[in-house]
Parts: structure tokens; C-alpha cells; sequence
């Protein structure tokens, strides 16, 4: 038996270390860039923010370098500006559409100040010298803060200019981003500025925030000035008549790399500069957001009404969501008909997403068993091991996500790094717990009757806490399944996908068709596991 | 039913405490004990909660190691001795049986041979089933949860016997048990000694039960032994009023 059960043991070491491999590769496989272009030079690494104007933006950009002969990696969505400009820092991006006031206050802390040639001229020169990244020329557009209101609020209280919602604000509730509610470009600001204090204050999803305003749950909402929504639901933009909110002139940011290493690339991105109006952004916009045009289409139009494509030659490599030259997709139809529509891009993301948390899973539980079997021979040291590691279950995962950009940059590999710090804990903890509280008589009487210590572990402690050993790892799964869905943000894919991209374009049946079948996977991993437990639960404890 | 005499003559003790002492932090549990176990002796080591009993049961395979004073079993200092080696070698029957949940009865009663990588662990794990009274046939593939208390015991004593051992330790090994059952294994215990010759240290609170099985008494109180002797001598000449009262509550006073 005992030989036996070694035997066991190791083969299933040996299963594991096989399977680890194979994912690793299989990894590998899946981000390696398909080879599009026979062109010997690296490809372009486009990214995005989480919002419609930044995945529009940057699939231009995607489309213009593709039409001049580029390989191009498609990253959109990456969870905000700090997550989107560490990546480029790292050189993990090459390029994505930024705005010349975010750069001056979010990235630089900067005080707000002066026109928006003297803000793009102080970002421009302060970029280069500390971080080696350059802004491209304007492209012609600005996107500030835009202060929504319903009409008949605008009716009833007078309200042109924000001057006038501030003597308002305290009959008024605001629904506004977490973003704009602590930067100091948002809500302090506009209270030191303009005195505004609104009764009451929620924060509000951008994705949500119209609706809300729509339904009358709130009454004000930050919104961005080519919001597409906005006509849509017939909204009145408050005039900044005290010049609060600083010049917010959309540009490409361009990492020191690219910029050394492919001039022509810049060259050709620099086609934009000057070329996007705002009229012409807010069409795009409410094609994108209301309308619900596919992305890739509506850069290919723009493209192609700049003069800088012609559509004929845009060839779109159709790998991600918002890219997808999905032309056929129906704006329109019954949910169950879109995610058939869809089977191919959701099977395709249920596997990155099996891969993201059976790696990571995997490794966690290479790693947390050991560790909790080791600590049962040091038990003094062991609650404290075991806290400190559940201190990493504390950290918000989105902050984990982008404190690892610098370390290790962005896509599958930070995703599965911290995928496996948070599937640490539960493993650690219930084989610790399981193997320390292991039938006390037992462990009694096989030490008594001449069994080692390394032998009581593996033949008496370790099996007899086999049921809650698996119980860990399969709290740890299914946390991972929902966890996973944040790796999005950081362009590791999976079925996070389409729920950020559906957050930013308000399309529900986008949001859904990643969170259907992450909540099916993680019920399925939930049952898998459920009898994986019964099935390592000895014969005489069931 | 009478058990054997111990063997008598010059030959050291199998089991040989001396001048023991031993502390639990604040607690006293061994006071200087001093007890030898001829070869072949039943000793039943008999007392209340706390008075020492098991703390001396099991300095003898070093489950307790003495602050000061001497074990010795069979003439050599058991600190000489490797560990591993002098538990396979001594048989051990706990409270609970303490039988390993997840195994069946015949490879629980297997554990020591194969422990010691006897090639024949089977047939002696059947044949000591059999010493106690029980089928291997048709218990032998059972899981403990699937016995009775009294059939846990007998297990218990068989996985003891297996290796056929010099020496068992045994504490309070039918305490858990109905009076019924306890009486069946009570006679089983006998049974087995008469039929092979082992050394046994039993720990009991039970006075009847020490004077039924056991061929010599040692009454302990607050980790000394107030009286040693054999059965008769305890009960004919109670060397303290302790002692006596024990007697009188057992019901087994001269």
C-alpha cells in the first residue's frame, strides 16, 4: 500500500509537471503573432483604454500601419491610463491614443495650467526627458470633461454653464466615474474652483452613467465631450465658462523603442495628425456606442474617408473583440442568436481563459502544497507563513494587475503570475489546516507503533486530509474562473474580453457573451472538482 | 482462567524505570518512579486522572522522555536505542484503538510487519486475527468505521501482536467499552497471554479490571507509586489509607 501509494504520488507529479509543460507551450503558441506580413521586423504593439474613442482610435491606428505593409498586435482595453502608459513605459506597448491633459495631470501630477498648445508643448517635452516616450502631433480633436445634464433639469433650473449648476448643485444628485471623483482634474477641482457640492455623490460605471442620468436616477454626469451618447439621450453640456477643465487634445503616444526602431511607422502615424475633427470623432463615436457598428469597421470608413486607405486594401487580422472585421454581425436580434454568431470568438476565449486559470492553478498547487505540508513540521512558523500569504488575497487584483506591468509588462504571463498569487492562499491554507488536524488517535497511534515522521505525513496525515486539501484547490478554481476575467485589462484575453469591451460600448449582449460563459465554466470547474473531492476522499471516511 | 506467572530468577527485567521524573510545565507528572517489569509479567500500572499512570506507560517507547532517571528495556537504555526500531519492536494498544481510518483492518493490522519489511506480513497479520478472535475472511477488508467498539479493540490488540513483539504497552485498552464487550475482550486479552508469553504494561483507573488481568499492581498518585505487589498482596495489605479507600470503592476489599 504504501509503495503503492507513492507510486501514485509520483505519477502524478510526473502528470503534473506533462500538463504544466503542455500549457506553458500551449501558451506560448497562442501569443506567439501569427506571421501575417513577410516582413522580418517585429510587429507593432497597438493598444487601448477600456472606452469606444480609444478602441477607435487605435484600430486606426492598427489599420494604417497594417495598409503600409506592419505586422500589427492588437492589446485594447487595457484597464486605464495607469495600467495603458506602464505598459508603454516598459516597452511592452508601442503605441496607444492618449489625451495631452491626462498626461499633464494623471501621469506627470501636474497642476492644471494654460492653452493646449503650451499643455501638448510642456507634455511633449516632459515625456521625453523623463520616460523617453513622444507624443505624436495632435490629431486635431479635443476630448475634455463634458458636464451632463437632462434637458428639463437644464429647463428648470436655468443651467447653461457650470457656474449655473453650482448654485443647483445642492438639489442635485451626480453620477460620476470613479476616476473623475478623485483626480484632482475632477470633482476637487471643481469644487475649489466653482464651489460645487452636489447633495449627493455616486460613482457610477462610464458605461452605466447615461443610463442612470437617462432614468432619472441621477441628475449629472461626467461624461467626455465627443460622447456619442449624449445626443442620443438628448443631453445639455454645460459650458466651463471658468476654463476649469484643462485642453484635452487626443495624440498618439509613442514608446522610446518604437520610435528608435521604426521611424517609417511613426512616419505613417503621424498621416493623423491634424485629420480628426470633432465632429468627425463624435460620428465615429455614435456609430461605435449607439449605433453599434463594429470598431473595425468604423476605423476602416474613417480611414478610408481621410484619404489614407483605400477600404480595399485594409486587411484586419480579426484576433480581438473590438477588432474583428465582423461585418456581418447584425446590429440588432434575440441574445441567443448573438452569442450563435459568436460561438467561434466565445470558444476561442472559454480556451484562453481554461488555459489562464489551469496554469495558473496548476503552479499554485505545485507550490501552495508543499508549502502547507512543510509547515505542519514547523508549526510555529506556520500561521504566519499562512497570513502573510493571505495578505496578497488583499490586494485588489486590478492594482496587482498593474503593479506587476513594470516587472513583467502586460499579456498572458502577468495575468498568470497573479492568477497564481491569489490561488496561493486558499491551497496553502486548507492543506496546512488539513494535514495539522489529521484524525489526532491516528497520528497517535502510527507514531506509537514506529511509523517516521515522513511517513505518518504521507501515509497517514496527507490522505487523511485529502478531501480538504481539494476542497482548497477548488475554492481557489472557481475564484480563479472569476478573477481571470480581469486579466482583460492587462490584454491577456479570455472571457473578460468582451465584458470590458461590452462595458465600454454599453453593449450588453458583448457584456454577456463573456460573462454567460464564465459563470457556466466556473460552476462546471465547481462540479469537476466537487467530484475530483469525493473521488481522493479515502473509502473508509466516505 | 488464571494468567501466567511472571519468571522468576536473576535475569534482568524486561522493563526497568528508574528514579523517573518527569514535568509538563508546571505539572508534576512523575515524582522518582521506580518500577521493573519481569519478563513476561503482566503490570498493571493503576490509578486516577493525572496521577502518572500513562506518563510512565510511555517513557517505556519513548513517547515520554524522562527529565531524569533511567529507562531500560530488556537490560539497555532505551536513549541508546533507535527510536523507530524500539516502537516497531513494542507493541501499543490505545484508548480509542487508534486504527488508521483510511485502511482496512488486515493492512492496519499489517503496519508493523511491513513497517519492517517482513515478505510474510500478510499471514501474520491474519494469524494475529485470529489470535483475538476475529475472521480475517471476513473483516479483513473492512474499514474501522464499519466495526463495533469491541471488534476496534480487538483490531487494536491484533495490529499489537502481528509482529509478535516481547513487550506490549497497553492503555486503558478496554476503557471505552460496555461492560458486556468489555468483558468478552477482558477474556479475549487473557486468552492471548496464556497462549503466548509477552511482557505487558496495562494502564487502567479500573482496580477490578487490573486485578483480573494483570499478575502484579502498581497503584500511582500524584506521579509516585504508593504500592507495588500482586493482586492479593494489594487487596490483603493496603499499605495506605489511599489504597484502601481505592479497594473499598472497587468493591474488592478483603
Amino acid at each position: 500500500m504504501r509503495r503503492a501509494l507513492s507510486r501514485v504520488t509520483r505519477r502524478a507529479c510526473v502528470a503534473g509537471v506533462i500538463a504544466t509543460a503542455a500549457l506553458v507551450s500551449a501558451v506560448r503558441t497562442m501569443d506567439a503573432q501569427p506571421r501575417t506580413s513577410p516582413s522580418s521586423s517585429r510587429a507593432i504593439v497597438v493598444a487601448s483604454k477600456p472606452f469606444g474613442e480609444s478602441y477607435i482610435l487605435a484600430e486606426m491606428f492598427s489599420q494604417l500601419l497594417e495598409s503600409r505593409g506592419y505586422r500589427v498586435e492588437r492589446r485594447p482595453g487595457l484597464g486605464a491610463t495607469e495600467i495603458a502608459f506602464s505598459a508603454l513605459r516598459a516597452g511592452a506597448v508601442d503605441v496607444y491614443p492618449e489625451y495631452t491633459g491626462t498626461g499633464l495631470l494623471a501621469i506627470l501630477h501636474e497642476e492644471p495650467r494654460g492653452d493646449a498648445r503650451a499643455v501638448y508643448d510642456e507634455v511633449s517635452r516632459q515625456f521625453t526627458a523623463r520616460y523617453g516616450v513622444r507624443w505624436l502631433p495632435p490629431l486635431g480633436f479635443e476630448n475634455t470633461y463634458a458636464i451632463a445634464v437632462r434637458r428639463e433639469t437644464a429647463e428648470r433650473y436655468g443651467l447653461h454653464t457650470l457656474s449655473d449648476l453650482a448654485r443647483a448643485a445642492p438639489q442635485l444628485s451626480a453620477g460620476l466615474s470613479a476616476d473623475f471623483i478623485g483626480r484632482a482634474d475632477g470633482l476637487p477641482g471643481l469644487r475649489a474652483r466653482y464651489g460645487m457640492r452636489f447633495a449627493r455623490v455616486r460613482p457610477l460605471l462610464s458605461s452605466v452613467k447615461y443610463r442612470a442620468l437617462a432614468a432619472g436616477q441621477v441628475d449629472v454626469v461626467d461624461g467626455y465631450s465627443t460622447d456619442g451618447l449624449i445626443r442620443r439621450y438628448d443631453l445639455v453640456v454645460l459650458r466651463d465658462d471658468r476654463a476649469f477643465f484643462p485642453p484635452y487634445e487626443a495624440a498618439a503616444l509613442v514608446s522610446a523603442s518604437l520610435a528608435r526602431e521604426m521611424p517609417g511607422a511613426v512616419a505613417a502615424l503621424t498621416l493623423l495628425s491634424g485629420r480628426i475633427g470633432v465632429d468627425s470623432m463624435r460620428a465615429w463615436n455614435e456609430r461605435v456606442e449607439v449605433e453599434g457598428v463594429p470598431v473595425a469597421r468604423v476605423a476602416r470608413d474613417a480611414l478610408a474617408s481621410l484619404g489614407l486607405t483605400s477600404s480595399a486594401t485594409v486587411q484586419t487580422a480579426g484576433t480581438d473583440t473590438s477588432a474583428r472585421a465582423d461585418d456581418v454581425r447584425a446590429t440588432r436580434g434575440t441574445l441567443a442568436a448573438y452569442l450563435w454568431q459568436e460561438r467561434a470568438a466565445i470558444a476561442r476565449r472559454t480556451g484562453r481563459h481554461l488555459v489562464l486559470t489551469g496554469v495558473s492553478l496548476l503552479a499554485a498547487v505545485l507550490v501552495a502544497v508543499p508549502i502547507g505540508l512543510a509547515l505542519e513540521r514547523r508549526r510555529g512558523a506556520a500561521e504566519g507563513v499562512v497570513r502573510a500569504i493571505g495578505v496578497l488575497q488583499t490586494i485588489p487584483s486590478i492594482a496587482l494587475l498593474a503593479f506587476m506591468i513594470p516587472l513583467i509588462g502586460i499579456g498572458v504571463v502577468p495575468a498568470l503570475v497573479a492568477l497564481f498569487l491569489y490561488s496561493l492562499y486558499p491551497i496553502v491554507r486548507n492543506t496546512y489546516t488539513g494535514v495539522r488536524d489529521a484524525d489526532p488517535d491516528a497520528v497517535a497511534a502510527a507514531t506509537a507503533l514506529g511509523m517516521t515522521p515522513a511517513q505518518v505525513l504521507r501515509q497517514v496525515r496527507l490522505p487523511l486530509a485529502a478531501p480538504i486539501l481539494m476542497a482548497g484547490i477548488r475554492t481557489a478554481a472557481v475564484i480563479d474562473v472569476g478573477t481571470a476575467t480581469l486579466a482583460a485589462f492587462i490584454g491577456a484575453g479570455g472571457l473578460g474580453e468582451p465584458i470590458v469591451s461590452g462595458l465600454s460600448l454599453a453593449d450588453t449582449r458583448m457584456i454577456l457573451s463573456g460573462a454567460i460563459p464564465a459563470a457556466l465554466l466556473a460552476l462546471a470547474v465547481d462540479i469537476a472538482l466537487g467530484a475530483a473531492e469525493r473521488a481522493v476522499t479515502p473509502r473508509g471516511l466516505r | 482462567m488464571t494468567a501466567p506467572r511472571a519468571s522468576t530468577g536473576n535475569a534482568p527485567p524486561a522493563l526497568h524505570a528508574r528514579g523517573v521524573w518527569k514535568r509538563f510545565g508546571s505539572v508534576e507528572a512523575l515524582r522518582g518512579v521506580t518500577l521493573a517489569v519481569p519478563a513476561h509479567a503482566c503490570v498493571a500500572l493503576v490509578g486516577e486522572s493525572g496521577s502518572g499512570k500513562t506518563t510512565l506507560l510511555r517513557c517505556f517507547n519513548r513517547l515520554v522522555d524522562p527529565d531524569t532517571g533511567t529507562v531500560f528495556v530488556h537490560g539497555r537504555d532505551v536513549r541508546e536505542m533507535d527510536t523507530t526500531v524500539l516502537r516497531r519492536d513494542t507493541g501499543y494498544v490505545p484508548q480509542e484503538g487508534g486504527l488508521l481510518p483510511h485502511w482496512t483492518v488486515l493492512r492496519n493490522v499489517e503496519l508493523v510487519p511491513r513497517l519492517r519489511g517482513a515478505p510474510d506480513a500478510r499471514a501474520r497479520a491474519e494469524n494475529a486475527l485470529a489470535m483475538v478472535g476475529l475472521d480475517a475472511t471476513a473483516l479483513g477488508g473492512r474499514y474501522p468505521r464499519a466495526l463495533s467498539g469491541g471488534q476496534r479493540q480487538r483490531v487494536a490488540m491484533a495490529r499489537a501482536l502481528a509482529p509478535r513483539p516481547e513487550v506490549i504497552l497497553l492503555d486503558e485498552p478496554f476503557g471505552a467499552l460496555d461492560a458486556i464487550t468489555r468483558a468478552d475482550a477482558q477474556r479475549t486479552f487473557l486468552d492471548v497471554r496464556r497462549d503466548h508469553p509477552v511482557t505487558c504494561v496495562l494502564v487502567t483507573h479500573d482496580l477490578r479490571e487490573a486485578m483480573l488481568l494483570a499478575d502484579r499492581l502498581a497503584v500511582l498518585r500524584a506521579g509516585e507509586i504508593v504500592q507495588e505487589g500482586t493482586p492479593d498482596e494489594v487487596r490483603s495489605h493496603p499499605t495506605t489509607p489511599y489504597v484502601a479507600e481505592l479497594l473499598a470503592r472497587a468493591g474488592v476489599a478483603a
